[in-house]
Order: structure tokens, then sequence, then C-alpha cells
């Protein structure tokens, strides 16, 4: 009886409180997959650190990804002198605002901030860096699927090539670019791997300790338990 | 409980003994052992809902054990770094990542919150089901209505610090409330926030209140609370008072020392709420974005309201009676009353040993009208939380209207329908 | 009694196991707490090693560079200072720095790497305010008539030679503190840190 009533209840809810819905690719990578998370990690250092800052994240974090201080002074640091240094953005902040009207947003926690009810940020971040297309409509010459009137430009167009919106509201490739489509996602899924790691680089420990804690309180629970119901039986 | 005429230490002349003979002849510290805790009878008979209260003191402790710590390393300060991001929001990432386990004491303390309303409404659902509100316990019932309040005033002062966009815009809606009541609501309003904006000044006074002033008082409410609580004694899942039954020594009947028997039963309490919040700390510390807010991940923006924004969630039924409210009266506008009903649907609960006119305390012995009333008020309960975090909307707008009603009507219809339902008599002693 | 026991004896067990269980929980809650006063990634890399390019600095000058928030002097002795080091020795409180205020490469009668360049912890090891340079002789610096040059910490009047060697009965305990530092090329050094392998 009380489930029915529920139902009812709800039944108009689902119906209207949907609004437009994002269909997101989900993302393929994980984590824990570290070469790939050092190829994004090259990918956002040449493509996305000379707008887009990534301040809470210090150089030398980087050592986590398998890589040693020295590889990231030499591939890595263009922007800082020291290797404790966070990874400023190449270009002044005030510069920028002068420049697009905005300062671009810091992506260090961007993959946590971006995740909704549609799907995790990973996937925002994976279906929006591959739904760019042309669009002369617009001030930079370019639109986004799941980001409207976006006003980044696609940067990574020299690898992905240009894509246009065809009549049927399909993306297609029109002019291919330096990487063949299957390369280009796995590359897209490189670099929000890093994004996801830099947006919470303890998430994996943080679940190792949980399996520890959870296995040392199940331990706890027994002898808790049997010690309650020790004292017990004097009531029972 | 608080029989105070417990004899003093006597010592058997060992050095440790004449020691604790000296101490306990300058402190009450025998009589406050054995009056709250080894000579404070409980009834025998609690069951699972009676974890709670012992819960909800835990998730204090974590929440001012972490708190302090994280106080060593956060900034209240609005202004922007050198990398253009508010130094209070890079501060809490600072904790995150650069301090040495910051980012789980952060998490601890983020989900303590949420914890600590879960836990605690649970506490009173209990108190709701078994009557513990009811006469001799009006008092302990009020200190806890005032705890909620308290505990409300905390957590909206402490989603404030992050500095995010959701603790802005919720700031300043949450403030925006005040400028609704005639003629004093703007001054007000301006003079809480110290600005015409959430600013540094609110940041700043905000912090103040969550660190300092509403843990004092939370403190002497809780102290309160529990005095009262062991002057008359525990409620039951009866509703008998077992004192009224006593052994030839005083001692109830159906009581229980609650120590050792209910510090050893709680102490299983606490490890099986332990692993559940380890479970949602470690493995899902943003609780499916309800327990740490997506939009919070972005850096206060004051030109920049985030396209939907909801309270947390265990502010979103009140959030819903507020939004139910679309009906100027009274020549006052329909912002006004809202705010009101907000207020009411909070303060309602003070009113509640006073409305209950049934003979018996319990659910056990309550009639079928009680039951249907309880359970829709749970139900619009969690209707209106639900539509609390969802956007505006037509059916969401009549449907948190009826719910609002349904929420109201369990408490103003008490005095009718608790005195005309049916009933059975509660026995003379508990049953198992 | 022992009939006591026999009840209570399993009891006990299980309070002290439990006890023990929790104990063991609660003292590794506690290591979070205690470890996050520790340094943070912040402070370490404030506190990482600095470089400095000595290259351009003349004999008889000295530079100041900031490591971990203090000051650290690289004075670059022309011979004339040098010729006082063996001069002073007996009015020094440590002469042969015996006392371990300098990295082993740095144990020597002139206390550094290279005789000319000395590299030392601009804090006097009294109080810990910073001694001012009195590089000249005698009363040209308004110091004693047989001054041979060197540091004075204003606040309790300790007085260093040009090593950071504290001269005798004096308020200061040790001689000044030579950070770890190593040459990196020929005009640069790296203070902070020891040269690795070394």
């Amino acid at each position: 009886m009380k489930k029915i009533l529920v139902a009812l209840l709800f039944a108009p809810l689902m119906a209207f409180a949907s609004g437009a819905a994002l269909h997101l690719d989900k993302w393929p990578g994980t984590v824990a997959d570290k070469p790939a998370l050092q190829n994004g990690a090259k990918l956002f250092v040449n493509y996305c650190l000379n707008c887009h800052g990534a301040s809470f994240l210090r150089y030398n974090k980087l050592t986590e990804l398998g890589l040693t201080e020295q590889q990231i002074k030499d591939n890595l640091m263009f922007t800082a002198e020291k290797i404790g240094e966070p990874m400023r953005v190449a270009a002044r902040t005030e510069d920028q605002k002068k420049w697009f009207g905005a300062a671009p947003p810091d992506l260090t926690i961007i993959a946590r901030a971006r995740a909704s009810e549609y799907g995790s940020g990973a996937d925002w971040l994976y279906t929006y860096l591959r739904q760019f297309y042309r669009d002369d409509n617009r001030p930079t010459g370019w639109n986004n699927v799941v980001f409207e009137n976006v006003g980044m430009p696609h940067i990574l167009w020299e690898l992905q090539g240009e894509q246009i919106l065809n009549k049927d509201h399909k993306l297609e490739l029109a002019v291919p670019g330096k990487l063949a489509p299957k390369d280009y996602d796995k590359a897209v899924s490189d670099l929000v791997g890093f994004m996801v790691w830099m947006g919470e680089p303890m998430q994996e420990q943080r679940q190792t300790i949980g399996w520890f804690v959870l296995a040392f309180l199940a331990v706890l629970c027994v002898f808790a338990y049997k010690l309650k119901k020790e004292y017990w039986k004097d009531i029972h | 409980m608080a029989n105070t005429n417990f004899e003093k230490y006597k010592s058997d002349g060992s050095l440790q003994g004449n020691l604790l003979e000296w101490f306990d002849a300058r402190f009450p510290a025998t009589a406050m052992w054995k009056g709250h805790l080894s000579e404070y009878y409980a009834p025998k008979n609690f069951n699972f809902w009676y974890f709670f209260g012992s819960l909800a003191l835990l998730v204090l402790v974590i929440q001012i054990v972490t708190g302090i710590f994280l106080v060593m390393h956060y900034k209240p300060d609005a202004s922007l770094n050198a990398n253009g991001v508010p130094v209070a929001f890079a501060s809490v990432e600072y904790i995150m990542r650069d301090v040495p386990w910051g980012w789980m004491i952060r998490y601890m303390h983020s989900t303590g919150a949420s914890a600590f309303f879960i836990v605690v409404y649970l506490h009173m659902f209990r108190g709701l089901m078994y009557g513990s509100y009811r006469k001799p316990r009006e008092l302990t019932w009020l200190f806890g209505v005032g705890i909620f309040l308290c505990l409300m005033g905390e957590a909206f002062f402490g989603y404030l610090l992050p500095w995010g966009q959701m603790s802005f815009w919720g700031a300043q809606v949450i403030v925006n409330l005040f400028s609704a009541i005639p003629l004093i609501g703007e001054p007000l309003s301006i003079w809480l926030r110290g600005d015409f904006v959430i600013g540094d000044a609110t940041l700043n006074r905000f912090f103040s209140f969550h660190v300092i002033a509403f843990p004092l008082v939370l403190l002497g409410l809780i102290a309160a609370h529990i005095l009262a609580l062991h002057e008359t004694g525990s409620n039951n899942p009866d509703g008998v008072e077992i004192k009224a039954k006593k052994d030839e020594k005083g001692i109830p009947l159906d009581g229980i020392p609650f120590h050792p028997y209910y510090t050893v039963k709680d102490i299983v309490g606490v490890v099986v709420f332990l692993m559940a919040f380890s479970a949602i700390m470690f493995f899902s510390p943003e609780g499916g974005g309800y327990f740490l807010e997506r939009p919070n991940f972005y850096p206060a923006d004051p030109l920049k309201t985030p396209p939907h924004i909801a309270p947390v969630w265990y502010f979103t039924p009140y959030y819903s009676i507020l939004r139910a409210m679309v009906w100027p009266l009274f020549g006052l506008d329909a912002k006004f009353w809202g705010v009101v009903a907000m207020g009411a649907s909070v303060m309602i609960f003070a009113a509640l040993p006073w409305l209950d006119k049934s003979p018996v305390k319990s659910i056990r012995y309550r009639g079928p009208i009680y039951k249907a009333f309880l359970t829709l008020f749970v139900i619009s309960f969690f209707i209106l939380g639900y539509l609390g975090t969802q956007s505006p909307s037509y059916w969401g707008e009549k449907i948190s209207q009826v719910c609002s009603l349904i929420y109201f009507g369990f408490f103003l219809l008490m005095p009718w329908y608790s005195k005309v339902d049916k009933y059975r008599p509660a026995p003379d002693r508990v049953t198992k | 009694m022992s009939n006591e026991c026999k009840v209570d004896c399993g009891r006990r067990r299980l309070v002290v196991a439990t006890a023990a269980v929790g104990g063991v929980g609660a003292v590794a809650a506690l290591v979070p707490f205690v470890s996050s006063m520790l340094p943070s990634e912040r402070a370490k890399a404030a506190g990482a090693p600095v470089e400095a390019d000595i290259s351009k600095l003349e004999p008889g000058q000295m530079m100041t560079v900031e490591w971990r928030g203090k000051p650290v002097w690289i004075l670059h002795r022309n011979k004339e200072m040098l010729d006082t080091l063996p001069k002073l020795a007996d009015q020094m409180a440590d002469p042969k720095s015996d006392k371990k205020m300098q990295p082993d490469y740095a144990k020597n009668d002139n206390r550094s790497i290279r005789p000319e360049i000395m590299v030392m912890v601009g804090i006097c090891t009294h109080l810990g305010c910073s001694p001012s340079s009195k590089f000249k002789k005698g009363a040209e610096e308004g110091m004693a008539a047989d001054w041979e040059g060197g540091f004075l910490c204003p606040c309790h009047g300790s007085t260093f030679d040009f090593a950071g060697r504290v001269y005798k009965a004096k308020p200061a305990p040790d001689n000044l503190e030579v950070p770890p530092h190593y040459y990196i090329a020929d005009g640069r050094i790296l203070i902070g840190e020891d040269k690795k392998g070394a």
C-alpha cells in the first residue's frame, strides 16, 4: 500500500523533472593506467596549460605517475622554476581577462565539478573534447554539442581534424586531422584520465586505506558483538 | 535518576586508593559515575532505534576533533590569491592536497555533517514513535529541539566556509530570506552580511559562529539534554514508566545499569556505524553529489549563479515548504509567508508535548489513525526533501503544497486525532 | 573465589581483547591527526634547496640568499680575511669546529668546501638574531682596537670571525651553522642539499 502511494506521488515528478537530457559517452579509461596518465599529462601541459592553470597541483606530485623529477623538469615543467611549485598558467590572469572577457577557469578539480546526474565528470570531459564542430556564427569559429556557445576554441583540432554538424544534427568529420579517429579518442581518454587523477590525486590511496579500515572494523565488530552477548547473558 | 546521595569513595589503604579518596572528597567523581552510568537504570527493552542518541554524541566528537585540525590550515579569506582563486577556496584544496592526511580529516568532517543529520533525524523519529516527548520528558524534548536548531545554524555557517559556488549562493538565498520580514528585513540582512553582498565580512563572521559561538551553545544544550533525561529516566519502546515498579532496594524492576549493559551494546552500534561511515568516506565521499555538491568545486563567483541551486539535502524538506507558499496573505507577500511557514515547520516540533492527547505514549499501543498520520508525515517529509533538490516545476509546486499540508496536519490535528483514536492499554511492565 | 573466576575469566578475557583491538584502532586513528601537523607540501616546497649564482661575487663581498625563511650568507673571502683565521684560533670557543655545526665536508680550518667561499646561516646561535657585518678592522667599525673583522650580533653582543666561529666568553654557545650545500657547477651553489652520492 505504502509503495503504491509513493509510486503514485513520484510518477508525475519523474515525468516533469527531467529537462533536456545530456547524452554523454562513457569515458573508457581508468586512473590506474599510469602510462596513459603520463601521456595525458604531456597533452595537458602542451595544450591546456597555455590558458588554464592547474594551480592546486604541484609538479613534483607527477612523480606519482611514475615519472622521475628529472623527466618532469625536462619534459613538462615550462611554467615554473622549482619542482615543488604548482602548475600555474603560462599567461597572467589579468591579461586573459582582457583577451577573453573572462579568465579561463582553473582545471585542477574540473573533473569533479563537471559530474552530474547524466554522468561522471570524466564522461562529460571525454564527450566535450570530442564534440567540437565548425560554426561560422561563433567568434572563435567553433561550437560544441555538449557545451553550447562555448567560449573556448577547439584547441585539439590539429589532432582531431574539423567536424561539422550535418542536416540530421549528427557530427561528421569534414577534414581529417593528424590522428585517426580511434587514436584521437585514445588521446582524449588519456587527457581526461590525467584530469580525473589531478582532481583527487589521492583517490586510489583513499580506497586502499578504506579497505584496511573496513577490514579492521569488521574484526572489532566481532569482538564487540561477542562482548555484548557475554554481558547480556545476565539479562536474558 | 540522578541520585546525589552516593557514598563517597573509601580507600582500602593503598596509595591509589588514598589518591582516589582525596579526589572524590573534593569532586563528585563517584556520584557522577554512578548517577549517570553504573547506577543509572535504563529500561532493559531498548531496541535498534535507541542507538542514535549515543551515535549523535560520537558524531559530535568526530566533528569537533576534525574541526580543530581543519582550523589549523583553513583561511577564511575571500580575496583572490596570485592564481586568481579565492584564498578560502584554495585553503580547502591545500588541506586536500598539501597537508599530510588533510584529505582524510576534511572528508571525515564533510561526511560527518551529513551523518549528523541522518543520526539526528532517526533519533527524532524514535521520539515520535515512542512518545518520548510526553510528560515527564517535555524539557528533554525542548532541549533537543534547541539542539536541532543550533545544528542547522552550525551546518549553514559551516557550508559557506569552502567558498565554492554552492556555499556562496546558498548563503545568499538564505540570508535574503530575512529581508522578507516587513520593515526591518532589508537592514537586518545587510547587518547579517556586513556587506551588500555575501563577502569577506560575511565569511569571517560565519567562520567565527561556526567554530566558536554555535559549538559552545551546542555543547551546553547537549549537557542540558542529557541531564534532563537522566533526571526523569529514559523512555522505552513500550512507553512504560519503569520507575513505577521498583524492588525493595528502590531499583526499577525493568531497569538495568546503563554501564556495562548499554555501554557494551552501544559499542556494537558505534562499530557498525563507523563501518557505514567509512564506506561513504573512503569510497564515495561526495555522497553522489549530495554530501559534497558538485557546483562547490567551482570557486565562489558573485557574478554567475549556477544553473541549479539547491540546499544541502538535510535542509531540502524545509526549503520545499518555503517554496510551496505562493500566495500573498493579509497584505504581506508570499515570500514573507514562505519564510514564516519554513520557520514554523521547524519550530512546531517544540509544541509536540502539548499537542498529543493520547492516553498511551508508544506507537505499539496506538490506534490506526495515529499510525496513518505518522506514515503520511514521514512520506511527505521524504517527498518534500526530494522536491527541494529539484528545480521548481508546476507539479512539484502542487505536490509540495499537498505535502506541506500533511506535514502541518500531522501536528495541528494531533489534539483531535490523538484523542479520538483507538488504543490498547499499555502494560504495567515492559515487554520483551 | 575460584567459582567467581569461572564466570568472570571468560568475560575479562573478552574485555581485554576488545579493548586491545579498539586501542590499536584508536592509535591508528591518531596517525592522520598527528601527521597533519607536520610540514605540508607547500612548506616543503618553500624549504626546497635554493640555487645561488656566485660567479659575480667579488672577493671581499658577501651576498644573502633566503633558504627556509632564513638568511644564508655567501662570503667571498679575500686573502686578508683568510689570513685572520689562524691568528684568531686561540680566541675562539671552538676553533677546530668540533661541534656538529657544519657538514663533514666543511669541517676544516676554513669551514668551507672552497677555501675562499664561506657559506653559513646568518642566525646567531644564541637567541636567533641576525648578526651584522663588521668587516673592517678595529675602530673603523666602532669595535675594539684589536678587532680583526667579522660579525657582531646586535642583540647580545656575540662576535664571530670570517669563518663564523664564535669568540670565547660570548653569549652564543656555538659557531654559526653551515648549511648543507654543494657546487653544481663552477659559479653555482645549491644550498639545502648535500651532493648526491657524496
